[in-house]
């Protein structure tokens, strides 16, 4: 048996396969990077790069604060065209029992060290001058950042070519085999680890990984400099995102360093196509336009679709597949991979060189999903 | 007798033959640079017919408004970028 041209094989140009590869390199391992299309081209092109803290669960917590903490490691590092701003979220609270919500979530972020301030209604409207007079207040989380993630998506893939990783794009992984992944073009790359960071296509190379689309539009506006200045996220979202079977739009908005207004979202299952629907289009900008009002009157330029890689308890699933050991999955990040991709590198270069991790990597283990091939 | 109507291009006042277009008001006052590129780049009209968006221009304090396509009124404040 000839020994294997490369130690990892990353399939997957995404922000998640590109922080992985960065990372895999800078421990000294051969990396290759096989990438289908183009770098950051998948859902990393399509979503929202919204740096984020979350919540939900204390494994989505533990792995958006060890990442966030990441991102700011190498912020300074961030070439111009990644877009870095540190804006902050505002998460909007309209009536007295999303109120009841921001203080449970201040209780729940205060406790684990993250810097958060409970915002009355006046200071809301401080804050955001552009939201609608009657909202009850909010909860400002300044950590929070956003960037432009195809961006960030490039420079962690020429970091890893710094450190001597080869890149394939162009080129499809057709099938992983045992030893490498077949390409499309019946080439072979051989590897000693193989990574599926192909997002919301992963199942496709990997059966039973129980990854599942979930499409989002967005749309993106004119520039408006002074309109907006911290991500806002209604917590309505409660009440209508974690619906894991009907459609939902939620209110959340980003300012862009160019002054451009990044306006979401909208969470669909079963829908496999890309097309712009105008149905949930308009109740989308209809529930962004109830909390800025103003924002009807701006032009928009652009909308489009996303999918997201979604798994039964929205958490990723990061580590070796249950059927392959040399197999690794870095896969169904859901609306979270931008934030939790650094985090997710780390993980898996600490499993893969079998190093005891910062956190723990039981919620994300392929292996917590019985149904996992 | 050709009726006029007077309007304000970035603090200046400027009169025009009733139905001009904002472009033509702007072009009147000297200025070329109509806005900015995101990169800081100067752009003007280039079309002409409300196409290429390349004229867009602040008014009465809305922003990216066409002024190839908005006819001038009395009293209207446009302004251009820098
Ligand atoms: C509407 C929307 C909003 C979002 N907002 C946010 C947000 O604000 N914050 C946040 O943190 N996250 C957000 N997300 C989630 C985030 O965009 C994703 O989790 C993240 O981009 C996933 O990255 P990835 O690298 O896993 O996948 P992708 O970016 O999809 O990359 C997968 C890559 O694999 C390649 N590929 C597929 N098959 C093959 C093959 N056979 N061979 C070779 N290559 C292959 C594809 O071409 C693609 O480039 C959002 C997502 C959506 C859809
Ligand atoms: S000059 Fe082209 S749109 Fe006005």
């Amino acid at each position: 048996m000839t020994a294997p041209v490369y130690d990892v094989v990353v399939i997957g140009g995404g922000i998640v396969g590109a922080a992985c590869a960065a990372e895999c390199s800078a421990e000294g391992l051969r990396v290759a990077i096989v990438e289908a299309k183009m770098i950051g081209g998948g859902a990393t092109a399509a979503g929202m790069g919204h740096l984020v803290v979350m919540d939900d669960s204390e494994a989505q917590f533990a792995l958006t604060r060890y990442s966030q903490l990441l991102w700011e490691d190498v912020r300074e590092e961030l070439p111009g065209e990644v877009e870095y701003d540190a804006c902050g979220t505002i998460w909007v609270a309209a009536d007295e029992e999303e109120m009841g919500e921001v203080e449970r979530k201040q209780r729940f972020y205060s406790e684990r060290g993250v810097a958060v301030e409970v915002l009355d209604a006046r200071a809301l409207a401080e804050a955001e001058p552009n939201l609608r007079a009657g909202l009850v207040g909010g909860l400002r989380v300044a950590g929070d950042s956003v960037i432009y993630p195809p961006c960030a998506a490039q420079f962690f893939v020429d970091r890893a070519l710094q450190r001597g990783a080869a890149l394939f794009v162009g080129k499809a992984v057709q099938e992983i085999t045992l030893d490498g992944v077949r390409l499309r073009d019946g080439s072979v790359i051989s590897a000693g680890v193989i990574v599926n960071a192909a997002g919301s296509w992963s199942p496709s190379l990997t059966a039973g990984v129980d990854v599942k689309k979930r499409k989002g539009h967005l749309v993106i506006t004119d520039r408006y400099p002074q309109f907006l200045r911290h991500q806002l996220v209604e917590l309505g979202y409660l009440k209508s995102a974690h619906s894991l079977t009907a459609d939902s739009v939620a209110f959340n908005i980003q300012p862009r360093r160019t002054g451009q207004l990044l306006i979401g979202s909208s969470r669909q299952y079963e829908v496999n196509d890309t097309t712009v629907e105008t149905g949930i289009l308009s109740r989308m900008l209809s529930r962004a336009i109830e909390y800025l009002p103003g924002l009807g009157k701006l032009s928009s330029l652009r909308a489009w679709t996303g999918f997201r890689a979604a798994t039964p308890d929205k958490l990723p699933l990061i580590g070796p597949a249950v059927a392959q050991p040399r197999l690794y999955l870095a896969t169904g990040h859901e609306g979270l991979g931008i934030t939790t991709s650094l985090g997710t590198a780390k993980l898996l270069v600490d499993q893969i060189v079998n190093r005891t991790p910062k956190i723990d990597v039981a919620p994300y283990l392929p292996s917590r999903v019985p149904a996992h091939g | 007798m050709a009726e006029t109507v007077r309007l304000v291009i970035n603090g200046v006042e400027v009169t025009m033959p009733a139905g001009s277009m904002v472009s033509a008001a702007i072009m009147k006052t000297g200025t070329s640079v109509f806005r900015r590129s995101v990169t800081g780049e100067p752009r003007g009209p280039l079309c002409g017919m409300g196409l290429c968006f390349e004229c867009r221009v602040t008014i009465d304090g809305e922003a990216h408004c066409r002024s190839c396509q908005t006819v001038c009124h009395d009293g209207m404040d446009v302004r251009t970028d820098e």
